[in-house]
């Protein structure tokens, strides 16, 4: 028969894998119910998630590319907005919906015990399936315009881009549970995150190459954002253009690392009592 | 003996003073502007319908507290199979104990070992979303309540069977009425297949024969040879399910024992004298306060001030009110009349349903209840009270007032109901024989 132990002050280092493993049929449905809920009652229902990264590229298009002119490496601009927009919105959005789990099911998690990762967890296969669904629209303008012969030499790096994809996810993953471990404490942070995730947007290379950044100080600033190595390997992929830096890749995985492991702790030790400060 | 179920050993929960209740900016600042002014903070908060413990978190502040324990070394054990009621005053702890037994927070200190699978209901319908059907709110719950897919398919019929669903299960469940999802959010929770069952007052929800089905239900269940803990206010269900309880008060473990001794004790020394403190001075009291009652009379049929009324007759319940808020939502009283010793339910006079009109309000007045034949039995009774402003409760008061009843002609056959008839309330009737030879 299985014993459970309540104390006081559980060990934060301890995460209850084998718990979270137990209730994998509860992240199974609450992602179904995260990817179905919302399209109730909607015309074209998961459309929607496809037309707003599409509506974002054609901004870019339109702004950083047609008006300010600023260099795309000779990748064709709406793959090159592309490719950046759709890392992005997964990383953003894995990091919004970990960020806000803990506070907005307040309601549930006050009434009901189960592994609070889960909430956050939930956030990176959700994002995915956007993702996925963003993907398709990606690839089907990516071949138009290989086989209308744009200049882009995909190559073995995209086999990379699994690993890339995860490593967004983790990545979001890791600061959601920063932030959402830090909205307990300091609500102001719920307001400020969309601006600072907007800033940061800026500070990836989404609307302009790595390349433009020659500084040595900046390019390391810049490489020191995990996002910018990704963002950087997986259009170097498929197009065979842009700057990867090895060396900034291996930055961004420890850095990608560091965050989650240390997002994981920091969350576990905050799940244990936030209900008494909620 | 064989190990216990669950056993608490020593166990302690304490808030620090400010950092529970007030997260804002804005909260802290009214907090203290109100403290500043040498008013009582806990007015301002009232409004805002802050729960008991916050009350009780309060005046320990003021008392000049550094902390406040909601729970203070707690220990006793519950054996395999066992139902174990837990009674207390709003604000005993028995919230904190629940939460900390379901691991929604830690304990500050102390032990608790459980043997077994628990599963606790401290609401019904936990995670349920308007926008999907009744079937996939069922497996929804079922998972978050711990159970596992495979586990809620195979119950699912039986769960649609019980909750009297099967024709609208497909349904999205914002298309069901109240009682409707109450009674599919019972039956998943009815089917949980813990070995330890912890239950707050979900009892407390549906229409009286879905309650009695319910307090059916957890009956089968503890024959099953399951360990439940039950909290409740109610004390004739209490009385019906459990076999020993458990006494908090002010987070304290006060008696631990049989569960006829327990209640007693509970009834005589617990129960707040509702009439000794004039209304508008009480802080037992919840809701927005937009509304406040501040006074109250009870009329005789000689519209004579009484103290005790008498089976039978007319009586009016004059109730004073206050007004803050002015504005054109409906307002409804509620007034529901209960024994003072346990509990039971006796009549309800609800003005939504029973006058034909809204009522309004005005900045001041007074709110004339006439109850024609009085249909109680002799003894004391208490009234939860609440006046409703549109769709948010502007004061609640649990134990509104006191009435008292002594014995009254009620039938006009110059003879008495005893109590003993067992007969709950009066009613007018009569009798006539057909004689057909």
């Amino acid at each position: 028969m299985q014993t459970t132990v309540i104390r006081a002050n559980s060990p934060w280092w301890r995460i209850p894998v084998r718990e979270l493993w137990e209730y994998r049929d509860l992240l199974t449905l609450w992602v179904k119910r995260e990817l179905t809920a919302v399209y109730r009652q909607t015309i074209i229902g998961p459309l929607w998630f496809v037309i707003q990264p599409l509506l974002t590229t054609i901004v870019f298009t339109v702004i950083f590319g047609t008006v300010a002119k600023i260099s795309t490496d000779g990748i064709p601009q709406f793959i090159f907005y592309m490719s950046g927009t759709l890392f992005w919105n997964y990383f953003q959005g894995v990091l919004n919906q970990g960020a806000t789990s803990l506070v907005s099911n307040t309601n549930i998690l006050t009434k009901v015990y189960f592994p609070r990762l889960i909430m956050p967890l939930s956030g990176v296969f959700v994002q995915f399936a956007h993702l996925a669904l963003n993907s398709l629209l990606f690839l089907g303008f990516y071949f138009w315009y290989y086989f209308r012969g744009s200049a882009m030499e995909p190559n073995a790096w995209v086999f990379f881009l699994p690993l890339l994809i995860l490593q967004t996810g983790l990545l979001g993953l890791g600061f959601g549970l920063w932030v959402s471990a830090a909205t307990i404490k300091y609500r102001d942070l719920r307001f400020a995150l969309p601006f600072l995730v907007q800033l940061w947007m800026y500070g990836t290379p989404i609307v302009y190459p790595a390349k433009l950044v020659v500084k040595p100080i900046l390019k390391f600033v810049l490489w020191l954002n995990p996002m910018t190595a990704v963002v950087e390997f997986s259009r170097y992929a498929l197009t065979g253009r842009g700057s990867p830096e090895l060396w900034g890749l291996g930055l961004s995985w420890f850095v990608t690392a560091l965050v989650l492991v240390s997002g994981l702790f920091l969350f576990n030790k905050v799940q244990r009592t936030f209900v008494d400060t909620i | 003996m064989s190990e216990a179920a669950i056993s608490i050993h020593n166990l302690s929960k304490r808030y620090r003073l400010g950092t529970i209740g007030r997260h804002t900016l804005i909260d802290e600042t009214k907090y203290w502007w109100h403290k500043l002014r040498g008013r009582d903070p806990r007015k301002a908060f009232e409004k805002i319908g802050y729960g008991a413990t916050e009350r009780r978190r309060v005046e320990a502040e003021q008392a000049g507290n550094q902390d406040f324990w909601a729970l203070r070394d707690v220990s006793f054990d519950v054996q395999p199979g066992e139902v174990v009621g837990i009674i207390g005053r709003n604000g005993a702890g028995k919230s904190t104990l629940l939460k900390i037994l379901s691991r929604i927070t830690e304990p500050t200190s102390g032990e608790v070992r459980i043997r077994g699978r628990i599963g606790s209901l401290l609401e019904v319908g936990t995670g349920f979303h308007p926008e999907l059907t009744g079937r996939e709110n069922v497996f929804m719950n079922g998972t978050i309540l711990g159970m596992k897919e495979r586990e809620v398919a195979r119950k699912l019929d039986e769960i649609v069977a019980f909750a009297e669903l099967s024709a609208f299960i497909d349904t999205p469940v914002k298309r069901y009425s109240s009682g409707m999802y109450v009674r599919l959010a019972f039956a998943v929770a009815a089917h949980l297949e813990p070995e330890i069952l912890i239950v707050d007052e979900v009892l407390a929800v549906g229409d009286a024969e879905f309650q009695a089905k319910c307090l059916g239900r957890m009956q089968d269940v503890s024959k099953e040879g399951r360990t439940i803990l039950f909290v409740s206010h109610n004390m004739a269900a209490i009385q019906a399910l459990c076999s020993r309880a458990v006494l908090l008060r002010g987070g304290e473990c006060q008696m631990i024992g049989n569960v006829q001794e327990i209640t007693e004790a509970y009834l005589k020394t617990h129960l707040p004298k509702a009439s000794h403190l004039p209304i508008n001075e009480r802080t037992d009291r919840s809701g927005d306060g937009s509304v406040r009652f501040t006074g109250y009379r009870i009329r005789n049929e000689r519209n004579v001030v009484i103290n005790a009324a008498q089976s039978g007759e007319t009586i009016t319940v004059e109730l004073d009110y206050e007004r803050t808020v002015m504005n054109d939502q409906p307002c409804f009283i509620y007034f529901r009349v209960a024994s003072g010793e346990t509990r039971q339910e006796k009549f309800l006079c609800f003005s939504r349903v029973s006058h034909p009109e809204t009522l309004r309000l005005g900045r001041r007045g007074t709110i004339r209840l006439t109850i024609p034949k009085l249909p109680l039995l002799p003894g004391r009774y208490v009234v939860h009270l609440f006046c409703k402003v549109g769709k948010t409760v502007a004061d609640e008061l649990i134990d509104g007032l006191e009435l008292f009843v002594v014995d009254g002609d009620f039938y006009g056959t110059g003879k008495l109901q005893k109590i003993s008839d067992n007969s709950g309330v009066l009613v007018s009737h009569q009798w006539e024989i057909v004689n057909s030879a």
